[in-house]
């Protein structure tokens, strides 16, 4: 009969701790229903993966300004991950305010395929959505060792390139882009640059689902001879992961690259958030957040925070999506959707 | 083992000896090692610092709270199915049990996904949901679920075969003697299987707040919000903060030697007898 006391004791312990569970459990859901009019207001910003930094440099000086302009306080969630992954689960129902995503083609699938995004959402803030712009450059190990200078050499034998999956990933849509607009210049045939791509992946020994993941095991497992990032996660990892350890390559053409926002306005309807969502993008656009965009390395487009941010940022020749692809929705039908270019290339990349 | 084994076996002993504890070094010591050099290795104040951050509260609090729901619902499932398929004869036990095997054979990614394909806006249940606003997936409801999911068997599998090898006869006797049921159950049942069913749910428990790949799939990773540990450990991989990812990594395995501390202990503290282990 000793067990019998130990036994309830034991039995009785659970059911105590279950109890606990199902109270903590309901203040938990009271804290999240409450949308009073002045009662601080949550913001969640899907976003891509390298812009960790940045938003968190950003979201608390949008909370001030937001809270001396109307008195509420504003916190701000963020969720990072491949650009692609991200907007798949907003898709699914991840109920996010804003995205902030790698490319306009991630963000137009959300308008497609749910109604969390309304369609024609690219007119409705400046610069054609796009706050900031980047580029991809290369990412090399100290002093070069293996001389990379430009695109093309990145398909020699023996050179061991690092870029995540295109099919995830929106860095690497950009990136894939900048190697066949290299292989496209001076008017070389769609054959001639199939075959470029083709051996450039032959010589991608991993492919990670987002950009950090590549830069982490760029950096910091030590494999492959070649980096293919954004540039800010190039610059980042320069100066934050050990300096003196990496040197940045800017090959001689590349693309530019426009990560465009939106308020999910479908979403934020729901929720109430529309007027504090879209003050929130708006913000990215003034001076203050464009300065702190250019110290995180992001490229501004209001053009005083760009003339004295000009001498860090290498002048590149850049090309558009739009200019030579004709636009996300046509790139990524041939390039990335099922059966386009990367996967004929990739199949036979690895045989 | 009453046979003596040759003379010359004493080598062979030392040599397989020895490389069983090489073996061990390297593959359980060495990480564990790891993981506390690296959470240590800018100091006690940072280590701290990391663990008492807002967003690591959270995430540990998440964590504990998925536990606390998801380990006594199976503790009271793993019961009833154990009893049910252990004590008595019904059509379709084969299948009950079976299916009790599923959550250890499938991936835990598809056992995310599945909630996804359910709860999700494209699902089907997620659009009515959500019009009511009823949040699951990328919630804490759906890491709940999928650790409910993922942790299922873990209960009844210990009980199961430990409830078929001591038989029916006490509780026949405990009825012929006119004990009700549940009174059965109670006294003569449960002390029986008392220890199967503490590492049942010390097993349950450490999975329930080690599981990644299910978790990941419906969390939405939401900082603050929808991070367990096991995410937040990413989370910091993944924004270069090393030490604070070991130290939180830490606390997982903190967690795990405290389970199996506890459970030595209280082995030897009631006179654990072999038999009765599984």
């Amino acid at each position: 009969m000793k067990f019998a006391t130990h036994w309830r004791s034991f039995v009785m312990a659970l059911s105590g701790a279950a109890l606990l569970a199902a109270c903590s459990n309901k203040t938990e859901s009271k804290d999240s229903e409450a949308p009073a009019a002045s009662a601080p207001v949550q913001l969640l910003n899907v976003s891509y993966d390298p812009t960790r930094e940045l938003y968190e440099a950003i979201n608390p000086k949008f909370a001030a300004s937001w809270k001396a302009e109307t008195g509420q306080d504003v916190k701000i969630n963020m969720s990072h991950g491949g650009s692609g992954k991200q907007a798949r689960a907003v898709i699914d129902g991840l109920d996010a305010d804003v995205a902030t995503l790698a490319l306009g083609y991630d963000t137009d699938e959300i308008a497609q395929r749910s109604k969390a995004l309304t369609p024609g959402w690219q007119a409705r803030l400046p610069h054609n959505s796009a706050p900031y712009t980047s580029t991809i450059v290369f990412l090399v190990r100290k002093g070069n060792p293996k001389g990379i200078k430009d695109w093309g050499d990145l398909v020699k034998p023996g050179i061991a390139v690092i870029t995540p999956n295109p099919k995830t990933s929106g860095g690497a849509r950009w990136n894939f882009l900048a190697a066949w607009a290299y292989a496209k210049q001076g008017g070389g045939s769609d054959a001639a640059a199939q075959d470029f791509v083709k051996k450039l992946f032959a010589n991608v020994p991993v492919l990670d689902s987002g950009a950090r993941g590549s830069t982490t095991t760029f950096v910091e497992r030590g494999i492959g001879d070649v980096l293919l990032a954004w540039e800010n996660e190039a610059f980042l990892a320069q100066k934050e992961l050990g300096e003196g350890k990496f040197e940045v390559v800017v090959p001689s053409i590349s693309v530019l690259a426009e990560p465009q926002v939106a308020v999910l306005d479908g979403n934020a309807t729901r929720h109430g958030t529309e007027k504090v969502a879209e003050a929130y993008l708006k913000y990215l656009y003034t001076p203050e957040a464009q300065e702190i965009i250019a110290q995180n390395y992001y490229r501004p487009i209001d053009p005083a925070v760009q003339a004295k941010h000009a001498s860090e940022f290498p002048r590149i020749n850049l090309v558009t999506i739009d200019g030579a692809f004709g636009g996300w929705q046509a790139a990524q039908k041939r390039f990335f959707a099922d059966g386009g270019v990367f996967d004929a290339i990739y199949s036979r990349a690895k045989k | 083992m009453s046979a003596r084994l040759p003379n010359h076996s004493l080598a062979v002993r030392r040599l397989l000896i020895l490389g069983a504890l090489v073996f061990i070094g390297f593959f359980l010591v060495l990480p564990l090692v790891a993981v506390f050099a690296e959470a240590l290795s800018k100091g006690f104040a940072t280590y701290g610092a990391a663990l008492v951050e807002p967003d690591a509260i959270s995430a540990i609090k998440l964590t504990l709270l998925v536990a606390a729901i998801s380990v006594p619902l199976n503790v009271v499932f793993g019961l009833c199915a154990a009893w049910a398929i252990a004590k008595f004869d019904f059509r379709g036990k084969s299948v009950l049990v079976t299916l009790i095997d599923l959550p250890f054979s499938i991936s835990p990614v598809v056992a995310g996904l599945v909630y996804v394909l359910l709860f999700g806006a494209q699902g089907w249940a997620g659009p009515w949901l959500i019009d009511h606003g009823v949040r699951i997936i990328f919630a804490v409801p759906s890491i709940v679920l999928a650790t409910v999911l993922v942790t299922f068997p873990f209960v009844a599998r210990e009980l199961i075969p430990l409830m078929q090898e001591q038989g029916r006869n006490d509780e026949e006797a405990a009825l012929a003697l006119g004990a009700s049921g549940f009174r059965t159950f109670l006294r003569v049942t449960l002390p029986n299987i008392r220890w199967g069913l503490l590492y049942g749910v010390l097993l349950c428990n450490a999975r329930a707040m080690g599981e990644f790949g299910a978790v990941s799939v419906v969390s939405g990773h939401l900082r603050g919000l929808t991070n367990t540990m096991p995410l937040h450990v990413e989370i910091l991989y993944n924004e270069y903060n090393f030490v604070a990812a070991f130290a939180v990594a830490s606390l997982l395995a903190l967690l795990a030697l405290v389970t199996l501390v506890l459970k030595t202990s209280l082995e030897w503290k009631f006179g654990y007898s072999h038999r009765s282990a599984r």
